[in-house]
């Protein structure tokens, strides 16, 4: 039987093997093969997390100092994890040309460009099963340190150095926080583990005013990975600028693991009677400005960054009301329908450009890409028959179920606009005309677009299954 | 067979996307889906009042949601409804120069939608499917409109995303609203919960006031009208028909469905808002209806204004009323979609709807005058036509009114100022039929021709409907009347309400099927028919 610490570490040692393949390979190999060969080890780790016996109890620990847990909610968000990773990695292949321009050099890069992300996932793996402030830490910054090789790889280009500088600044500053923020809550209660934290909050001897300014910089700095605002300045910059697979990674595998996180770190601190009103207040920020300023972009990937900042809302209505099924339902169907967007923008990039505009007539040059978009697109918006509706539908439904009338009427008002800005893309799609020409899509693009939308799809009329992954 | 009618419009949708002849798929698809239709009614048991044909696929045992799908003679006349008006648009929408396969396919994905909502008994998806009609609404005004298209497409977009949330609120919120034990998405089963006061006065309240406004938006019911009439404006002719005609019965559906049988107490509280609202629709936007000068505007309100019709007789809450609201929506349903059609037809040949540029059409259209006068007369209300059955029972309903009330007798003075509509809605039909076929034909039209006989057999279909209905709305009438005596238990008295109908308004010898019933077993919901 496999052991759920063996996948991270199978992980690990992929993502070296595969640096010094790249380091003391002899020239001329396509370095598409390192990619290929990431793909392949992950699907097998992916493969192998279905054989993994969750444990029962969510603080059983199983090793690392019970730093670590391999409850039903980590497998599920380290599956989550390896799907985006392998997805990310395929886009990176139709991304290699570009990463290619950018070197002076062909040789220089690319092995990288594919070896880093087994890091990240890696650390988004770890970080998901983290019950322990250290452990934490430590896994975010494997995370955080990866993206920033990652979100400033094509370094000559000023806009992408410029999201790197941002990205680079704004994390350090929350990871300050965070550790401040843990350095109050030990302080005060003498412990980093999350369960023996709750029974530390119970005692009445601990002061509740000093944890909760703790949890208050924990929250600053969960609220930076989660893009919620008011941590969310970074995100059109650095989303803009960064290559294109690593916005997808980051608008979906770091938000994954800050919402996990953040599901685990506020356990201990819903006794505190002003977690949940603070959270209320942050949704409501977040929905009221990822919605409005998304509105008037013109730059696709700008609006899909402030996208993820309105989804990031909704998500957190689901953390308000604390329904861990209903945020991981949502997290998943955000993973399918912005993986789906993010595949087809760069496919498009590559021809037309980023902006809007660019997509005018899509159906024409391109039917398929311009459904697929138009899939992502509804999904993301919330139509039926899509898996992004029954995440809306399962938030709203907790949200009603705990009388949050604010954040329900609120969350509709801001549905309205967001059927605005994602019907612009299908507006530009298919209401403009163009005579360019036709957009070719390699097969293994096309397998993995046809897969999400399927996907897409499948989960939004039969979501048993995730809902089943998560019972028990 | 239900499978069958709700999925052959949207497999063909998906048959024409993937590359089908177009126009050939889309017909035989309609006409397939419309025979299928007139089978079922056939097949139909008069005599029961539950849900027939049912089919049911579980999707989620732990949120008790199925995909089950049935009739009862409510949903059947909507899509036996839904199936007629689909057959004259798709026929109607003849060669299509930009994407043609995508206006076929969007076509149909609204048809399908439409008719899967009508047949669905689980909520989640009579919601889910009338969704499926959003986006090919939004490309149809988009792509192929005319005029003002992008802001129109935009207005009724916002607008319908936003009402379907707002029900979708409301949905979850009556879900919720019933003990555990009871909850589930089946119809039936919330029947049975309401019918055993499962479901508090103070949620029934809530519940009600989020459907209406949902349910109002997706109505146009005033104040939240503004988007229908710039849409059905805009929108290509086959569009604005299946919108008008059939798609906007998805919110009187709704209502007929759920709120009237599930939550009386909230229906009589806000009974007074609701004929505030109603009397906007028909003396306001009748009011303004007059006041336009193009045809296709001036269809758009009138839709608008019949609206409120509908909800008077949703409003008063009796068996007279609600039947005359059903059998109206199935007229509506028909003589707006044969105005909007002829309409989209004028505008094809002259270019322009403006009433004041045309006239005296009728010299070189005589089919065409012919069709749009029973199309006008149906709308105004005549006597044979159908709609005329349907006003009438709202009118006597709504003024006998459903429930007794110990205070001022607001229903009767809503009732008479209801009354005015019949009187505005001829004034703009009569000015615009005389603008448009009558008087004097101007230099530059003498060169049209009639509709080619291709063309006239979808109008024929959808006149001899009306027709066929307004001489014998009994039929129909006898197939609603177990559904609705099963929901209103409140009333006191709905066999009485019957007889008056059959006897002093409309003269016809007596509904069979309801007298020779005894006194019906309300609440007659079967345990063992849906477990």
């Amino acid at each position: 039987m496999i052991t759920a610490p063996e996948l991270e570490i199978t992980v690990l040692v992929l993502g070296m093997v595969i640096l010094m393949a790249e380091a003391f390979a002899t020239t001329n190999v396509d370095k598409r093969v390192l990619a290929f060969a990431a793909i392949s080890g992950l699907a097998i780790v992916l493969l192998a997390t279905f054989f993994v016996d969750p444990t029962t109890s969510t603080s059983q620990a199983t090793g690392f100092w019970s730093f670590y847990t391999a409850d039903r909610l980590s497998i599920v968000f380290k599956q989550f994890a390896l799907v985006t990773t392998i997805l990310v990695l395929i886009m990176m292949i139709d991304y290699a040309p570009v990463v290619r321009t950018s070197f002076p050099s062909a040789r220089d890069g690319l092995g990288e460009f594919f070896a880093v992300p087994i890091f990240t996932c890696a650390g988004l793996m770890y970080l998901v099963s983290a019950i322990d402030f250290v452990f934490i830490f430590v896994s975010l910054e494997l995370v955080t340190i990866s993206f920033y090789v990652l979100v400033s790889f094509t370094r000559r280009n000023p806009v992408t150095l410029e999201a790197g500088t941002k990205y680079l600044v704004l994390s350090a500053l929350s990871t300050a926080f965070l550790v401040y923020g843990i350095a109050w809550i030990f302080g005060v209660t003498g412990q980093t583990n999350l369960y023996r934290l709750t029974e530390a909050l119970a005692n009445p001897d601990v002061d509740r005013g000093a944890a909760l300014l703790g949890m208050v910089f924990v929250l600053v700095a969960l609220g930076f990975k989660i893009a919620a605002v008011p941590f969310q300045i970074w995100v059109p910059d650095v989303y803009q600028g960064a290559p294109t697979p690593v916005t997808a990674y980051l608008s979906v595998g770091s938000k994954a693991a800050g919402f996990v996180v953040l599901l685990r770190v506020l356990q201990p601190f819903l006794a505190l009677p002003q977690t949940q009103r603070l959270i209320v207040l942050i949704a409501l920020l977040t929905l009221i400005y990822g919605n409005l300023a998304a509105l008037p972009q013109a730059n696709l990937k700008r609006l899909l960054a402030y996208s993820s900042i309105a989804h990031a809302g909704y998500l957190l209505i689901g953390v308000v009301c604390f329904d861990v099924r209903a945020v991981t339902f949502y997290l998943v169907a955000y993973l399918l329908m912005t993986l789906l967007s993010f595949a087809v923008l760069i496919i498009v990039a590559q021809q037309a450009g980023e902006e809007i505009s660019d997509y005018d007539g899509l159906a024409r040059r391109s039917p398929f890409l311009a459904f697929a978009m138009l899939i992502g697109m509804v999904s993301l918006a919330g139509v039926p028959f899509t898996a992004g509706f029954l995440g809306k539908f399962f938030i709203f439904y907790a949200a009603i179920a705990q009388h949050q009338t604010i954040l329900v009427i609120v969350g509709v008002l801001t549905v309205g606009c967001g059927f605005y800005y994602y019907l612009k893309v299908v507006r530009a799609m298919y209401w403009q005309s163009t005579n360019l020409a036709k957009i070719p899509v390699n097969g293994l693009s096309r397998l993995a677009i046809s897969a999400l939308v399927i996907a897409t799809i499948w989960l939004g009329v039969y979501p048993q299954p995730i809902l089943d992954a998560l019972k028990r | 067979m239900v499978l069958f009618v709700i999925f052959c419009p949207i497999i063909a949708a998906i048959l024409i996307m993937v590359g089908a002849p177009a126009r050939k798929t889309a017909l035989a698809a309609s006409v397939l889906t419309f025979g299928a239709a007139v089978f079922l009614l056939m097949s139909f048991d008069q005599e029961q009042h539950n849900f027939q044909h049912i089919t049911s696929f579980t999707i989620s045992l732990e949120w008790r949601l199925n995909f089950t799908t049935g009739v009862d003679g409510l949903s059947l006349i909507m899509v036996l409804l839904a199936s007629i008006v689909t057959v004259a648009a798709v026929w109607f929408a003849g060669t299509i120069e930009r994407y043609e396969n995508a206006f076929y396919a969007c076509l149909l994905f609204i048809s399908g939608g439409a008719i899967g909502a009508f047949a669905s008994i689980d909520l989640f998806f009579f919601y889910a499917f009338h969704e499926l009609a959003l986006i090919p609404t939004f490309l149809l005004i988009g792509i192929w409109g005319s005029g003002n298209r992008a802001a129109a497409a935009w207005k009724i977009t916002i607008y319908l995303a936003i009402g379907s949330f707002i029900l979708l609120l409301g949905l979850i919120l009556l879900y919720q609203s019933l003990p555990p034990a009871w909850r589930s998405f089946d119809i039936r089963a919330l029947q049975a919960g309401a019918a055993q006061g499962q479901i508090a006065v103070d949620a029934q309240r809530h519940v009600y006031l989020l459907l209406l406004i949902g349910f109002g938006i997706l109505i146009s019911l005033f104040p939240f009208h503004t988007w229908a009439p710039e849409a059905y404006a805009s929108a290509p002719a086959p569009a604005a028909m299946l919108h008008a005609g059939v798609l906007k019965n998805f919110g009187l559906y709704g209502l007929l469905r759920l709120a009237i049988p599930l939550l009386p107490e909230g229906a009589r509280h806000w009974t007074d808002l609701l004929l505030v609202l109603l009397l906007g629709n028909i003396i306001y936007v009748g009011l303004v209806t007059i006041a336009q000068k193009r045809l296709d505007w001036m269809l758009g309100y009138s839709s608008v204004m019949h609206m409120g019709y509908i909800f008077l007789g949703i409003a008063s809450a009796g068996i007279l009323g609600v039947t005359g609201a059903a059998v109206l929506i199935f007229a509506h349903g028909l003589s707006i979609a044969l105005l909007f059609a002829l309409a989209g037809e004028l505008r094809q040949r002259t270019g322009t709807l403006v009433l004041d540029e045309l006239g005296g059409l009728a010299r070189v259209m005589p089919f065409a005058g012919l069709a749009f006068g029973f199309g006008v007369f149906a709308a105004i209300g005549l006597p044979g036509l159908a709609n005329f059955a349907g006003e009438i029972m709202i009118f006597f309903g709504s003024f006998k009114n459903g429930w007794v009330m110990d205070r001022f007798h607001i229903f009767q003075i809503a009732t008479v100022l209801a009354l005015w509509g019949v009187v505005i809605s001829t004034v703009y039909m009569l000015r615009a039929y005389r603008k448009t076929f009558m008087g004097t034909i101007s230099e530059q039209w003498k060169e049209l021709v009639d509709l080619r006989s291709g063309l006239r057999v979808p109008v024929a279909l959808l006149v001899g409907a009306l027709l066929c209905y307004g001489f014998f709305p009994q039929s129909f009438v006898r197939m609603l009347a177990p559904t609705f005596r099963t929901y209103l238990t409140t009333n006191t008295s709905p066999l009485t309400d019957m007889q008056t109908c059959s006897h002093s308004a409309v003269r016809r010898p007596p509904v069979v099927g309801l007298n020779d019933r005894n006194a019906p077993q309300v609440r007659g919901y079967n345990e063992g028919a849906w477990r």
